[in-house]
This record gives structure tokens, C-alpha cells and sequence, in this order.
């Protein structure tokens, strides 16, 4: 049985993913209580906004030695959506540098958008760069919906799981074990997001 | 590749979904909340809610739109939020930061300013920090007026001295991050976009602009992706009346050649 804890440290977007979740997830909490962490057996963590004032609201408002304990020790499978993703970098660069989690190692950077404008926003292909279970069953290059202006630049190109384009080839999703990140959003992203959160949960 | 998107616009009158003719004849087509789900199956890229609702109009013809549906738009945003995964932009009586904060924190992903940007421009300014610009939308009403064409401010019934182009300039210095351009005109005369405004329009601004007004055959979606900048067709009346609408426009898009989203057609 599958018990989602959607990490809840006053994130904006936090609705729209529980209402994906909950459409196909057997338990699903949005919470920061140790209690709950304990129980859960997938973890995902949204963000909308700057990456500092997300990083600062984290260490904030989330049990740090305890979510480290489930995701680095554990293993239970997490995922990291937009700016929930980009957290899990060593470091962003929007409004002057600030470190993130560390847990993939990388930096966020603004968007070589060339001429395009910034946000990116809108729906756009995503390319899977190896076998995942987490992109599995999505067809090629399936649409996704994206607004963001910064990207992921890994450290080491085995953690790239997709890349879109805008301007430039940018990371769209990423791997470490059992820590996946995505820059899009699968909660506004229609079947293709739900397939994706489906397959997030039949990761053990 | 960044695909262009087809949106349907509901327009939301005391709680009905209804549709509208030159801003000025409303007729009621039935609950707002049924519709949505179809909308999102058949792959809608996004949807736009526009409360029109009118308190000092009441429209003699038509008693039941002047009897309020139990639906406020704020069960209903919460309500289309649970049936459908896709980003949906509100508007309509929106006056201050806790107006949007509120609909945003019910599930809206955007909200659309029209008159409060005319009112009080700096509002845009405040609201485009607040909330980021990817989350302010500016709907641009546009009619002619002698040979000119002027923005409208009040759901098109007070006129304004800005120019549709000079305005959308001023909005995005001003951090809106998506214009939402409405000819009143063309408003439901089925006889296709206002091509020559369009294109005035995205010439001007670098922002996305979404077309809306006189769509009457799927033809002219693919007119103004064809013929102008614009990143977005968006319609009213024609998604509603016949079945599987959207996944009709968005086919014949794509056997035109035009870069859209098609439904996805995989098993979940």
C-alpha cells in the first residue's frame, strides 16, 4: 500500500498535487509531522517561486535528520517537482548563491534561452536519456507542462534522466537511486503526468 | 519543441456557464463544473475562467442568469481542480492581492487582469512581484471606435484612450507575464480572428499572447498560428456545443501541420 507524504513546508502548489496523488494513491498527507514521515512510503516535494526562499522554508519547517534519515538511508523512493527538484542541487544562483540539499550533485542556472522569453512557459517534449521506470509506458518525447526560467546543470551526466529544449537543451529530469527530481509538473500535466506519478508509485 | 496552445475560455455569469455575443446578449448553457472534465480528457492545454458576472444587470429575457447558481467561482475553481491536471488561468472581480492569493490557493495556476490593470496600473507591478510573472495574465478588450480601435475597460463598456498595442507594451514593462487579446468586435460573429490586430499586438511585446474572439470554424485557429505570433487560440462558444470538441481542433491543427499538443493516447 502505497502512503504518500507530500513534504509540506508552505509551498504554494501544494493542492494541485495532492489532488493528482490522491486520484490514485491509496493514503496521501500533506504534512511536515515526524510521525507521518515515519509512515510514509513515498515522499514528494513541490515548490513553486525563488529557490533561496524555498531553501530557507525547508530548513525551516521540515525535520531535516529525519527526512535524510528516510530518503539517504532508506531509500524510499522521493520526488522533487520544479522547484522541488532544483533544491536537491548543491546550489542555485537565483537572487545571488545559495546552497541547496546536496543530495544530486549540480547547480541551477538561469535558462540559455537565447532569443525565447523567460519564464518558460507552456507544454513541452520531454527526452528520456535512459531507462527509467519513472518515464516507462510514456510513449517518445511526451508533452509536459512546464514555467520555470532556471535550469539544472549536473555534475555528473549519469544522473540525467530527460532533457527539453528551449533555446538550449536543458535537464528535465534526474536520478540518483532513489531520488528523482523532474522540472515540469506532472499535477498539471493530464494523463501523461498522472501515468508518471503512477509509475512514481510502483517504485519500492 | 514548445508547443502553441489551444485553450477553451468558460465564461462564468452569476454561477451559470454561458455564451456571449458582443458582450452584450448572454445565453445560458448549463452548469459550469460538468463540462470540465470532458475538456481535460480531450486534452485541452489549459483553461481560462472569466467570471462576467454582473451585479446591477439584470437581463429581463432570461430570468434564470439572474438567479444565482449555488456555484461561486470559488467552488467552482476548487471544484475544477480536482477533475482537471491542467493549468487554469481565473478572472473576473479582481481587486487586490488577497483576491488572487485566495484563487490561487484554491487551485488557480494564473489569474486574469482587465480593468483593475486600467484603474490602477501599478497594480500589475505589485501583483507580478508577489506572485511572479508567469502568474499574471492581462485580458485586453479591444473595440472600434470610428476608424480607430481603443481598449475597453468594465467588460467592454467604458472606453479607455489606450491603443490595443501601447497597452500591451505598458503591461509587460509593468511584469504581466501573458496578454489574453479580445476583440469585442469579433466576440461571438464566427467569422474568425481580427488577424490585423493580432499581429499589431505580438509585434509589440515579446510576452505571450493568447487570441480569443470570433473563432466560428476550426479554420481559424489555424489562421492565426499560421498567419501571426500569437503562442495561444483561445475560444468561448464553439468548444461547447459539439462533442469531443477539442480533440477535433487539436486534429485538425496537427493535419495542418501546426505545432500543437496532441491528446495523449496511452493506457494509464
Amino acid at each position: 500500500m502505497s502512503y504518500v507524504c507530500i513534504l509540506d513546508y508552505g509551498s504554494g502548489n501544494v493542492k494541485s498535487v495532492y489532488n493528482l496523488f490522491s486520484s490514485i494513491a491509496e493514503h496521501v498527507v500533506i504534512s511536515n509531522d515526524p510521525t507521518e514521515i515515519r509512515q510514509a512510503t513515498h515522499f514528494v516535494l513541490p515548490g513553486v517561486g525563488a529557490f533561496s526562499a524555498a531553501m530557507r522554508k525547508i530548513r525551516e519547517r521540515l525535520p531535516m535528520d529525519l527526512l535524510e534519515k528516510v530518503v539517504l538511508n532508506d531509500k524510499k523512493p522521493f520526488l522533487g517537482i520544479c522547484v522541488g527538484m532544483q533544491v536537491l542541487a548543491t546550489r542555485g544562483m537565483e537572487f545571488g548563491e545559495c546552497p541547496g540539499l546536496g543530495w544530486i550533485e549540480g547547480n541551477v542556472e538561469i535558462i540559455n534561452s537565447k532569443q525565447l522569453p523567460l519564464p518558460h512557459i507552456g507544454w513541452n517534449n520531454v527526452s528520456g536519456k535512459k531507462d527509467s521506470p519513472l518515464l516507462t509506458g510514456l510513449g517518445n518525447d511526451p508533452d509536459f507542462y512546464f514555467v520555470h526560467s532556471y535550469a539544472y546543470h549536473l555534475k555528473n551526466d549519469q544522473h540525467l534522466l530527460a532533457t527539453t529544449t528551449y533555446g538550449e537543451n536543458f535537464c528535465s529530469a534526474v536520478q540518483r537511486e532513489n531520488i528523482y527530481g523532474v522540472q515540469f509538473h506532472p499535477e498539471k500535466s493530464q494523463r501523461t503526468g498522472i501515468r508518471l506519478a503512477k509509475n512514481f508509485l510502483a517504485l519500492l | 519543441m514548445k508547443k502553441k496552445r489551444l485553450i477553451p475560455i468558460l465564461l462564468l455569469r452569476n454561477g451559470w456557464l454561458v455564451q456571449s455575443k458582443q458582450f452584450s446578449r448572454y445565453q445560458n448553457l448549463g452548469n459550469p463544473i460538468s463540462s470540465v472534465k470532458r475538456l481535460s480528457e480531450w486534452a485541452s492545454d489549459e483553461l481560462i475562467y472569466l467570471d462576467i458576472s454582473n451585479g446591477d444587470s439584470y437581463d429581463m429575457r432570461r430570468d434564470d442568469l439572474a438567479h444565482p447558481n449555488r456555484h461561486s467561482i470559488f467552488e467552482i475553481i476548487e471544484d475544477v481542480a480536482k477533475v482537471a491536471y491542467m493549468p487554469i488561468t481565473v478572472g473576473g472581480h479582481i481587486r487586490n492581492l488577497q483576491d488572487i492569493e485566495k484563487r490561487l490557493s484554491l487551485g488557480a495556476d494564473k489569474v486574469a487582469l482587465n480593468t483593475m490593470a486600467i484603474d490602477d496600473p501599478q497594480f500589475v507591478e505589485t501583483a507580478a512581484k508577489e506572485f511572479g510573472s508567469q502568474c499574471i495574465v492581462i485580458s485586453i478588450d479591444v473595440k472600434l471606435q470610428g476608424e480607430s480601435q481603443f481598449v475597453m475597460a468594465r467588460g467592454g463598456k467604458q472606453l479607455t484612450a489606450y491603443a490595443p498595442e501601447d497597452w500591451a507594451k505598458t503591461v509587460e514593462q509593468l511584469g504581466a507575464g501573458e496578454i489574453l487579446l479580445n476583440s469585442i468586435d469579433r466576440d461571438g460573429m464566427k467569422n474568425g480572428y481580427d488577424i490585423e490586430l493580432l499581429n499589431r499586438v505580438t509585434d509589440s511585446v515579446r510576452i505571450p499572447v493568447i487570441a480569443c474572439g470570433g473563432v466560428g470554424e476550426w479554420r481559424h485557429f489555424a489562421e492565426a498560428l499560421d498567419k501571426t505570433g500569437v503562442d495561444a487560440v483561445a475560444a468561448a462558444n464553439i468548444f461547447h456545443y459539439s462533442d469531443q470538441s477539442v480533440f477535433l481542433a487539436k486534429k485538425y491543427l496537427s493535419e495542418q501541420g501546426l505545432n500543437v499538443r496532441l491528446p495523449s493516447l496511452f493506457e494509464i
